[in-house]
């Protein structure tokens, strides 16, 4: 099976599986998120249920961080190998039928900007201003109020809602992609499954991006 | 029929005298061409003209010219075989492109496919993955009855669907990463389909994709130009096909048994 990491169809398989596991995370996460538009209060006993239950804290940070490394580590050698096999560019390229999707052809640099921006997000909430509040009688992180204060900056804002875009796209091209780099791509899926991770993007970068929108809505 | 006027061209034509020199651009005119030429039929006119000024001729591959051999095959405009889907080189009509329009001719370009000269290149890393498990072993002897061995409907579209890949190399020189996932996966799929070569598939996969990532070719990125590209409109289902075939083959790999009643 070391032969199999080692090759190119092997390192999508990679590539796949860690990108899953990100695929099904963003998705709770947002979905998460979302209890803000219910309450503060709720919102910051959901973050506090997470953080309490240490143990499944770490086991799910760990496979996060595992497969975040395996898919940037994977990432790498195959840009790197891809570049060096097409070294000359031709010098019209195609934009017809016959080119292909920008987000397609963009994916490493996607991914930059989207791990510059998960650091960010990691400094700016997780490891950001700690508030306190109490909810209940129970004493919790104050989320809430870092949140509105963050999406009150204009920069922030505007940094966030480009990354997200871009994360969309990222999403997008990965979700229907590993399909393909799983072998489970049928030819009766072909059409639906664009689709399918369209609107699974969609959703996903829609939600987060309805937090800024509900700050700027209800708290402004 | 639509009667089209003659067309005026002007190409732009990669020039390389050998894998060692530097190519260039050069300009040429290409006057009162009939909209009912082929491309190829526009260059040799040109190439005559060359002739006759005792100029080098330009470099093309070609053999068939009826899409069915692989050989034709350069970039027109940054698309691989020219505007139209479906189509090999040899079979695009000038009734494609319009009067007075400046037309871009470059070679495939990729690490495996190093230029031999103007718009040739050395597509033998093609013939080395085909080498390592293209095939199927027959013994030789009578032969058999055609119809002794069924072969579901849907497994016989897929597998002439596969088979159909002619090996010119658009799907290589299309791709942004020079990956050659779909001429071997094409290659892998349409011999796993059928009851002659499924007996060998496992190997064939181990093999043809050993071969694959021994060569310059990229990886596969799912950009799907390859497949846009392709003169016979392979589709990537090929791909996922591979992927499943070797991951399986791998897997399962199998290692020599001694002892028992073998002894
Ligand atoms: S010359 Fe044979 S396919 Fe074009």
């Amino acid at each position: 099976m070391l032969d199999f990491l080692k090759s190119t169809v092997g390192r999508k398989y990679i590539m796949g599986i860690t990108g899953l596991v990100w695929l099904g995370f963003v998705l709770t996460h947002m979905a998460g998120n979302m209890l803000i538009l219910v309450s503060g209060d709720l919102y910051n006993a959901y973050g506090h249920a997470i953080v309490s239950n240490k143990p499944l804290l770490y086991v799910a940070e760990s496979v996060l961080i595992l497969s975040l490394c395996a898919h940037i580590f994977t990432a790498i050698t195959l840009t790197i190998q891809n570049r060096k096999s097409r070294q000359s560019r031709y010098a019209i390229t195609p934009n017809g039928s016959k080119g292909s999707s920008l987000a397609s052809r963009t994916m490493a640099i996607q991914g930059s900007i989207v791990l510059a921006f998960i650091i960010l997000h990691l400094i700016t909430f997780k490891y950001g201003a700690e508030y306190t509040t109490n909810v209940n009688g129970v004493e919790m992180r104050d989320l809430h109020k870092l949140v509105l204060e963050v999406f009150k900056q204009p920069v922030y804002v505007a940094w966030y809602f480009v990354s997200l875009i871009l994360l969309m796209f990222h999403l997008s091209h990965g979700a229907h992609s590993i399909f393909q780099s799983f072998g489970i791509l049928e030819r009766k899926m072909q059409k639906s499954l664009k689709k399918f991770a369209w609107i699974y993007a969609v959703i996903v970068v829609g939600g987060f991006l309805s937090q800024p929108l509900y700050v700027f809505l209800i708290h402004n | 029929m639509e009667n089209k006027k003659n067309l005026n061209l002007t190409l732009k034509i990669w020039r390389q005298k050998n894998n060692q020199s530097k190519g260039e651009f050069k300009t040429y005119d290409a006057p009162n061409v009939s909209p009912d030429a082929s491309f190829l039929e526009m260059v040799d006119v040109i190439n005559e003209s060359l002739v006759v000024k005792g100029e080098e001729t330009i470099a093309f591959d070609h053999d068939c010219r009826e899409g069915i051999c692989g050989s034709c095959g350069f970039m027109i405009d940054g698309n691989a075989h020219g505007p139209q889907k479906g189509t090999t080189v040899c079979q695009l009509h000038m009734r494609n492109f319009s009067d007075g329009q400046t037309v871009t001719l470059e070679p495939w370009r990729a690490e495996a496919f190093p230029i031999i000269k103007d718009l040739m290149v050395d597509r033998s890393a093609f013939d080395r993955i085909i080498k390592a498990g293209g095939y199927i072993s027959a013994n030789t002897g009578g032969a058999p009855d055609a119809n002794a061995v069924p072969i579901p409907k849907y497994d016989a579209d897929e597998a002439f669907l596969s088979a159909a890949c002619i090996g010119c190399g658009a799907c290589v020189a299309s791709c942004k990463n020079a990956s050659a996932a779909l001429f071997t996966s094409a290659k892998i799929t349409h011999l796993a389909l059928l009851p002659q070569g499924a007996v060998e598939k496992d190997q064939r996969a181990l093999d043809m994709v050993a071969q694959m990532d021994s060569e310059q070719f990229g990886a596969c990125t799912s950009t799907g130009t390859c497949s846009a590209s392709c003169p016979k409109e392979i589709s990537l289902i090929n791909i996922a096909k591979m992927n499943r075939e070797y991951l399986r083959a791998s897997w399962t790999k199998k290692e020599a048994v001694h002892g028992g009643d073998m002894a």
